[in-house]
């Protein structure tokens, strides 16, 4: 999956779950602060990863997250990690 | 010195009404709000009989954060709360600079704990169930979510004491007040009514089968009753000290003046009759008021053979040729279980409002217990002025709570 398309299949899952709108969500914006997260939020940001993706994360990855674009490098990064994991 | 203890408020959400006005109109039609579900009967129930209640959609009304802590039956104890405190003119403004507290009846959960652990099987992780699951899942889930929505201050505990719990959150809430140690509480109870909820209630063959006529299934102390049929839903009661409620010129809908309570402390399904009459004489005495100044008993009354008629029994025993009217209102709702304490208390406060018995439906033949009272098949136009209303559960707990008119002396 290329980065963009984890952008397409990752942004309506996170304004339905997260009830915020779409034009909200740019590559610069603060992750935490558009979609107000709290700590319990995490663990639905989680889910959707998880389910999504089939990838698994944790709270203390986003330690390093501020901005939507630092997500989706991350979920790239992992996804390809998770490639690699496979055809190895 | 004593308060004396208040009704300011009250809010319904039942598969007879999804608020006062609709339930007032319900309870006087004599309206049942029971059907058969087939996916309890593809499920593997034995009985598919139900109240039906339509699940509500708080988008728009609660935020996400609130509405995903919600089980089914914190979902229904909301919309209650919000008539209850609408009814008794309290905003979050008040809410916010006094002491109310809140006490519901509650005891499952069941809907939140399968479901999480079904994903957890499938999923082989614990954090797939979500940030809600664990606050949906705890018994207490109404009152916590009750006490962060509303910014409650003062107690904040659930009462779990089966088919009682609800009735037990009153008299809790009535010795609270009476004490000193709270001027307003949030009291009432919540069941869920969902397919998970009463099986192992189902598995004891306890409901009945008369699923060709769904309406006529509830049938309290007829002598054709075959078993009783699980409902649902939630109620609230706004409780407060007359002193706190004069002083804020709220419209006092009813004053409790007695609250008995006893165990059986003998078999855990099985009732007896020591038990509950115990509950009853204890309401009376502490009342002060003579049995003839009963007009109306919303009764216990499952429309199970047993307990059923050890309650007529004991109602005889207490009241005698006294014969104040009569009814259970589960003919027309089923059994609410751990809301019906709180729900009976709602409906028989609105027949006293409105100056109407609501009728005992499906009475169509008394058996020989329930033949020497003065159960109400129909409905009667006439003033109530106090009435008892009994809630029996298992682990043979039992209360009778006593309201009265409002009169100011």
């Amino acid at each position: 999956m290329t980065k963009t398309e984890i952008i397409e299949k990752i942004i309506p899952f996170l304004v339905e779950e997260f009830e915020v709108e779409v034009d909200l969500i740019k590559p610069e914006a603060n992750l935490h602060e558009t979609l107000q997260l709290d700590s319990l939020d995490y663990i639905d940001l989680i889910v959707i990863i998880e389910s999504s993706f089939n990838i698994n994360v944790t709270y203390e990855d986003f330690q390093n997250i501020k901005s939507f674009d630092d997500f989706y490098c991350f979920l790239d990064s992992k996804m390809n990690t998770s490639q690699t994991s496979i055809t190895n | 010195m004593m308060n004396r203890v208040v009704i300011t408020g009250m809010g319904i959400y039942s598969c007879i009404g999804k608020d006062l006005e609709e339930t007032t109109q319900s309870l006087y039609q004599g309206k049942s709000g029971i059907l058969l579900d087939l996916d309890r009967k593809e499920f593997g129930y034995r009985s598919g009989l139900t109240g039906y209640i339509e699940s509500p959609n708080l988008k728009g009304i609660l935020d996400r954060r609130s509405r995903i802590m919600l089980s089914e039956q914190s979902e229904f104890a909301y919309l209650s709360t919000v008539e209850a405190l609408k009814v008794a003119c309290i905003d979050q403004k008040f809410i916010d600079i006094n002491n109310i507290g809140v006490l519901f009846g509650n005891d499952s959960s069941a809907k939140a704990v399968i479901s999480a652990n079904d994903i957890i099987r499938e999923k082989k992780e614990t954090v797939m169930v979500g940030s809600g699951s664990v606050f949906q899942s705890m018994n207490s889930t109404v009152t916590m979510n009750l006490s962060t929505i509303f910014r409650l201050k003062g107690i904040n505990l659930t009462v779990s004491a089966a088919c009682a719990s609800s009735s037990h959150s009153i008299g809790l809430g009535y010795m609270f007040i009476k004490h000193g140690y709270q001027d307003c509480i949030i009291c009432g109870g919540a069941q869920e009514i969902n397919i998970y909820s009463m099986a192992n209630f189902d598995a004891l063959g306890a409901f009945s089968v008369r699923e060709d006529t769904p309406q006529k299934a509830s049938r309290p102390f007829d002598r054709d009753r075959d078993g009783l049929v699980p409902s649902g839903g939630a109620a609230t009661l706004i409780l407060e000290s007359l002193e706190h409620a004069v002083r804020r010129e709220a419209r006092i809908l009813g004053e409790v003046i007695g609250y008995g309570f006893s165990s059986n402390g003998a078999h855990i399904s099985n009732p007896t009759i020591e038990g509950p009459q115990k509950a009853l004489e204890m309401a009376l005495e502490q009342s002060g008021i003579r049995i003839q100044e009963i007009d109306y008993i919303n009764a216990h009354a499952t429309s199970t053979p047993v307990g059923d008629a050890t309650e007529a029994k004991v109602i005889f025993n207490v009241f005698g040729d006294t014969s104040p009217y009569i009814s259970s209102t589960k003919s027309m709702t089923g059994h609410e279980c751990w809301m019906a304490g709180a729900s009976e208390i709602v409906y028989s406060l609105l027949m006293m409002e409105n100056g109407f018995i609501a009728p005992n439906i499906n009475f169509d033949n008394p058996d020989e217990d329930s033949a020497k009272l003065n159960i109400l098949a129909e409905t009667k136009e006439t003033g109530i002025n106090c009435f008892l209303s009994n809630s029996f559960g298992f682990g043979g707990t039992n209360t009778s709570l006593i309201i009265r008119k409002w009169r100011n002396n």
